[in-house]
């Protein structure tokens, strides 16, 4: 383990957080036995995996790697390489033997000479950093052998939670990537008279189900070059030259928050958060780029888009709202999503009656009681016991929460909506309100929730030897009555 | 083909990365068997990410909820010992929820620290004697020794080994219950798998004992209740304490050596221990010893579907036999699937396992490689294979090749419903034959393509197109 206690109490001693305000540090100490959420290693993992034209060689035993590749909704527009589960896969011999890091030397070369990629990151887990494995000198080592760059990310699952996982990845890039070259100069004929493409860079975007490919387009109409997103669609080459970004946005999380204010700290970068969930919080995160930017030329085409944009999609949201007017929801989603979905979900004409706010900052909370009113539910133990009697309670047509708890919800039989890491749909951008109002009449407009609640006729009807009024049959003449069921051949 | 007499070569792993790895580790194997019994939680004795891969990965699998826990190792207890965390975890989930049983597998974290996990429970029996009536079962699993496949053997020797009373404490005999028929079934059988076997044993008026029942549990139901913290069916404790008056023990998978030899020695049940449940041959073995067991006929039913497979076997050999199949799994599913393709006539050109097990050597293949995904993919492009069989990590591997998928094993998370097929005795057998001559018909092998003769007499319309 090379990373240091006090470097992972620096991780978590982030001054432009506001969770580190009231406790001692950001994150909360895990409690053995009622602990829900990934470790360091899983964040980090996430934060980086989407860059894709990178080897990612996970070092350490089988679980790591091999429970948890490919199971990720990012999205890459090129490179496959990043889909690619690699792992050291650590035997008892080698860890008894202390044969660690010569398996991951060799692993470096293996990847390199089979896939060259444009560089490798290798990921430090438990049991190596446990035996003390020197993964920095091994990274180093190769990378002098081989000519290809070799990351090491140092963020063992025991250092602590994903969050901080998230910010060691961040620091990572930050420390030893950033800066490793020059953006490439802009294709010809693109700038012209007044029309001045600038640089910037997001943080914290991972193009879940592609939804970074919504907002794009508007980027290139406004001539705001995106030289790296950390990390959805990125390449390595793009990372590289994130500290020539005027101004970074933090995109819908306070996981690498660290990375914002590094790179304003060394490159004396402005960062603004923002959000690409709802009409408002796109349009708001485009204003932002042009109000530091403070290119009037560009100011003005970003008012004529967003005019444009929002009448289109007000329109097309017209029958949507229509549907999902007065329906009731229950949010179960960390940090700033709560609020950004809020805003998002009210302006198609739903009530969130509650909203969990277990990662939500103190300016997170405050931002959703300005939206929902004074008596907004704020939850911040979210086990299922307690979002399932909040549903109750509150009369809720669908749950929104990640996919963790998604059987929670369907095994109440209960609308579900995903918006978590897993998803199959993008959300982001003006046209991502649609597939959201789509998705959401999708499960709460279904016809099975009568049928999934109704228990055996036989359960509720009294034995009795008199015929069933016919009106009193529930289902269709067409459809057999369950005979089957004494029947059933295996 | 003939029938092999000596066995596959096994290549053993000779490159430093695994790529695409096939293998899931110990722990969840070891996990798996923890969620086959009744109000049961495991606790996974590692790093807090130990568990929630783990969860993920079975709640794409079964698309259900998953009662599962961790110690949470942080850096303090990762250093200074973690036992402390193993008290406090299983202090907080037996006063929070109270089940009957927390499963405490390790991982490769606490086991490389060198926790004695035995010596942590007893700590907790010690300073906890109000949850004296919650039985605990840790079992040691590092991610670094086996697969899946031994993980769930180890840890139902371990739940043996706690909750099954030795013979001579307990006063249990052998046929004290005529018609209770212990069943020891492996990691390889799906919910489906096991559903059919207790029907199959109902039909001969035996009463199925499941160590452990994951078909009562990860079957995919809705209960009465709209949430549980733990697992809401499977095998329940006090019926784990009658096993040694079981009349006979059924034992499906040779991975479950182990757990087989443990429940024999504490209760002297005598077993039949079978490899798998695939094809004519193997379910006709299991037939008999229940025709054995119960002295009973065997159901007309069960006759008439083993003709049904008989036939299912002439319709399907046309398109299966010969047919180049590269497989990917487990030990004992990667020896059922080559048995069966090899009493089709068609051959396993490309066999891959993730560890080293007692079926490798039967595996019907002229070589087994111990490795991952990118050594099936090479193996299977080198031998021209036509078929994969394989999880569904092998989704991309399948696409690079160009060849059709058909998904088995462990984890299946873009497929609905993968838990709960069935793939053995005469009517799963059939179902597999039908799916793969349907696989096979798919590729059109000795398709003609149109030959156009530059002498024949074209319309100018023909022959311009």
């Amino acid at each position: 383990m090379s990373l240091k206690q006090k470097d992972i109490a620096a991780l978590l001693d982030e001054p432009a957080c506001s969770h580190n305000s009231k406790a001692k540090s950001g994150c909360a100490k895990p409690k053995p036995g009622a602990t829900a959420g990934g470790c360091s290693f899983d964040g980090a993992q996430i934060a980086l995996l989407p860059i894709a034209d990178v080897a990612h060689i996970v070092h350490g035993s089988i679980a790591c790697a091999g429970n948890s590749w490919d199971n990720r909704g990012t999205r890459s527009s090129g490179p496959t390489l990043f889909k690619l589960g690699m792992t050291t896969d650590l035997t008892e011999q080698d860890v008894i033997m202390g044969r660690g890091e010569k398996r991951l030397f060799h692993g470096i070369k293996q990847a390199i000479d089979s896939y060259q990629p444009a560089a490798v990151f290798v990921y430090n887990t438990c049991v190596p950093a446990l035996i003390g494995d020197d993964v920095d000198a091994v990274c180093k080592a190769a990378t002098e052998r081989w000519g290809t760059p070799v990351v090491s990310v140092d963020a063992a699952g025991f250092y602590g939670t994903k969050n901080l996982g998230n910010r060691i990845a961040g620091e990572t890039m930050v420390k030893q990537v950033c800066g490793g070259r020059e953006p490439d100069p802009l294709p010809p004929g693109i700038e012209h008279d007044g029309f001045k493409v600038h640089d910037v860079s997001l943080v914290g975007e991972y193009n879940i189900a592609g939804e970074l490919w919504r907002v794009l387009p508007l980027f290139d109409e406004l001539g705001l070059r995106v030289l790296c997103t950390l990390s959805g669609d990125a390449r390595f080459r793009e990372v590289q030259t994130m500290h020539r970004s005027q101004v970074n946005m933090m995109v819908c999380s306070k996981a690498m928050i660290n990375v914002a204010r590094k790179l304003q700290e060394s490159f004396g970068t402005p960062w603004f958060e923002g959000s690409f969930y709802g009409v408002n919080d796109v349009s708001q995160a485009l204003r932002d780029f042009a109000r530091i930017i403070g290119d009037p030329d560009l100011t003005a085409r970003t008012e004529a888009l967003i005019a444009r944009e929002e009448a289109r999609v007000d329109q097309l949201l017209e029958p949507w709202r229509q549907r999902l007017a007065g329906k009731r929801v229950l949010l179960y989603t960390g940090g700033v999503k709560s609020w950004s979905i809020v805003a998002a979900l009210q302006d198609l004409g739903m009530t969130v009656v509650a909203s969990g706010t277990r990662k939500s900052t103190e300016d997170d909370k405050a931002r959703i009681r300005e939206l929902m009113g004074e008596d907004a539910v704020l939850l911040d133990d979210g086990n299922p016991r307690a979002l399932l009697d909040m549903c109750k309670a509150q009369k809720v047509d669908i749950l929104i929460a990640g996919g963790r708890n998604m059987y929670t919800a369907l095994k109440a039989r209960m609308p579900f909506l995903d918006i978590n890491q897993e998803r199959d749909f993008g959300y982001a951008g003006y046209a991502g309100m649609l597939e959201l109002a789509r998705q959401l009449c999708l499960t709460i407009e279904s016809p099975i929730w009568s049928a999934v609640r109704s228990a055996p006729p036989w359960a509720t009807a009294a034995p009795s030897s008199a015929p069933p009024a016919s009106a009193d049959i529930a289902l269709p003449a067409t459809e057999p009555r369950s005979p089957s069921a004494q029947t059933s051949d295996a | 083909m003939p029938k092999q007499t000596t066995g596959p070569t096994i290549v053993k792993r000779n490159k430093a990365l695994s790529v695409s790895p096939l293998k899931a580790s110990s722990t969840l194997g070891a996990t798996l068997a923890f969620l086959g019994l009744h109000r049961s939680i495991p606790m996974l004795h590692g790093s807090q990410g130990c568990t929630a891969f783990g969860k993920i990965f079975f709640i794409q699998h079964f698309r259900d909820p998953m009662p599962m826990q961790t110690t949470a190792m942080d850096q303090v207890s990762t250093i200074m010992g973690g036992d402390d965390s193993v008290v406090e975890g299983l202090a907080t989930i037996c006063a929070k929820h109270a089940p009957a049983l927390i499963g405490v597998p390790t991982t490769g974290l606490v086991e490389t620290q060198g926790s004695d996990i035995r010596r942590a429970v007893r700590q907790f029996r010690e300073r906890h004697p109000e949850y004296a009536d919650v039985a605990v079962v840790p079992v040691s699993t590092p991610d670094y020794v086996g697969c899946l496949e031994s993980g769930f053997n180890a840890a139902v020797k371990a739940i043996i080994e706690e909750l099954v009373p030795k013979a001579t404490a307990a006063g249990t005999r052998p046929g004290n219950r005529q018609r209770q028929v212990n069943v020891l079934a492996g990691s390889h059988l799906t919910v489906g798998d096991i559903e059919y076997l207790k029907d199959l044993l109902e039909r001969f008026h035996l009463r199925p004992l499941l160590i452990t029942d994951i078909s009562d549990s990860l079957d995919g139901h809705l209960a009465d209740t709209d949430f549980s913290p733990l697992t809401i069916g499977g095998t329940r404790l006090d019926e784990l304490r009658t096993a040694g008056d079981s009349v006979a023990t059924l034992v499906i998978g040779r991975s479950m050596k182990g757990a087989a030899d443990a429940l024999a020695e504490r209760t002297g049940v005598p077993d039949y221990r079978l490899p798998h449940l695939m094809g004519l041959e193997a379910v006709d073995g299991l037939i008999t010893i229940l025709f054995e067991i119960s002295a009973e006929p065997v159901p007309e039913l069960i006759t008439r579907q083993r003709s049904q497979l008989q036939d299912a076997m002439l319709d399907a050999h046309f398109s299966v036999g010969q047919g180049r199949f590269a497989v990917a799994a487990d030990g004992d599913l990667l020896a059922a699937f080559s048995e069966l393709l090899a009493s089709m006539g068609a051959d396993t050109v490309a066999a891959v396992a993730p560890a080293n097990g007692p079926s490798l050597k039967h595996v019907v293949a002229d070589e087994v490689r111990i490795g991952d995904l990118e050594d099936l993919e090479l193996a299977a492009r080198a031998k021209s294979a036509e078929v994969m069989i394989c999880n569904s990590h092998g989704a991309q591997t399948a696409e690079r090749l160009g060849i059709p998928l058909l998904r088995a094993g462990f984890p299946q998370y873009d497929l609905v419903g993968g838990y709960q097929r069935c793939w053995i005795g005469y009517q799963g057998t059939r179902q597999t034959l039908f799916d793969l001559a349907n696989i096979m018909l798919g590729l059109e092998k000795g398709e003609i393509h149109p030959y156009r003769s530059c002498l024949k007499q074209w319309s100018d319309a023909e022959r311009a197109a």
